[in-house]
């Protein structure tokens, strides 16, 4: 890792979230970005014909909407441990609870609990309405130190 | 009841092409069906840098494997339909045993076991070329008829799509 993305990411307060995406090509390729208000952070990701899974009603892709949530929650691990490694996922479960329409969609993700190697989180994405939500997802990522 | 289970080429083919072809996403990332019968689908997906989730190890991002196992789960619940249905993934949990490497293709295989008159029941693994040695391995259930609108406009227009 490079000496400033070390640096950025080892103080939460500091963290670089822009470059933290910067490290995660398909997250680009996602159109994700991150709208950050104090401690709170949402995760925008923008509408595009590449996302669809089904044309004719038209619907996003679970598969793309599965990797939004679970980019999600690595960017909520990262930013409240500041670990300096991006989180491995070690399993991810997906519930899709409406279709997602061709519009953008946000997410969020919190951190159940919190251990010295594995982070359990919870994410849920939302297009209009946050009390409507079309996907939920919860998994563990591993904690990885840079020295290991 | 399992073994009585008979699927046309016809349905085949048609199940091959119109889960890529017409599948935006899976097109965007790269996916192909290479192989696919009764129940049972192979998708692979060759190594872009674009789809690449740590710049520094070079590993796929999870995400690409979560979108090629629902693809391929997808393909094989429409393998165990005998008619076009509208699907929609229900659940999907995935389990990531290994990273992927960096520069090689990823292969997904998913086998639909069960179908009932709403649900399908999937599991799948991802791997390069053994699948003994699997990178992830996932289950889902799938909604039958999804949307209960949808069907005859699904037909409509997937018909008028290969007319183009």
């Amino acid at each position: 890792m490079s000496k400033t993305a070390d640096d950025a990411l080892k103080n939460p307060a500091r963290l670089d979230l822009a470059h933290f995406l910067d490290m995660i090509p398909y997250a680009q390729f996602l159109n994700i970005s991150i709208d950050q208000k104090g401690n709170e952070l949402t995760t925008i990701m923008r509408f595009d014909t590449k996302i669809i899974g089904n044309p004719v009603l038209p619907a996003l892709h679970g598969g793309a909407i599965g990797a939004f949530l679970e980019t999600t929650s690595i960017i909520q691990v990262a930013f409240e441990t500041g670990i300096t490694a991006v989180p491995k996922p070690i399993g991810l479960t997906i519930d899709y609870l409406r279709s997602g329409r061709p519009v953008d969609t946000f997410a969020r993700a919190q951190i159940t609990k919190q251990g010295r190697r594995v982070a359990t989180v919870y994410a849920e994405a939302w297009q209009e309405d946050r009390s409507r939500p079309i996907t939920a997802a919860h998994g563990h990522f591993l904690l990885k130190a840079t020295d290991e | 009841m399992a073994s009585e289970f008979h699927l046309s080429q016809e349905r085949i083919d048609q199940v091959k092409t119109w889960m890529i072809q017409y599948v935006p996403h899976a097109l965007a990332l790269g996916m192909t069906i290479v192989e696919a019968k009764a129940r049972e689908a192979w998708i692979t997906l060759p190594y872009d840098k674009k789809l690449i989730g740590n710049v520094e190890t070079g590993v796929i991002h999870g995400g690409v494997i979560t979108a090629m196992l629902d693809n391929a789960c997808g393909a094989a619940v429409q393998l165990a339909l005998t008619e076009r249905m509208s699907i929609a993934t229900l659940d999907l949990r995935i389990d990531y045993m290994k990273p992927a490497t960096p520069g090689e293709a990823l292969m997904g295989h998913a086998h639909c076991y069960k179908v009932t008159k709403n649900i399908a029941f999937v599991r799948g693994t991802a791997y390069h070329t053994d699948e003994d040695d699997p990178i992830a391995t996932c289950v889902g259930t799938f909604m039958l008829a999804a949307n209960r609108a949808a069907p005859s406009e699904y037909a409509q227009a997937t018909i008028n799509v290969q007319e183009d």
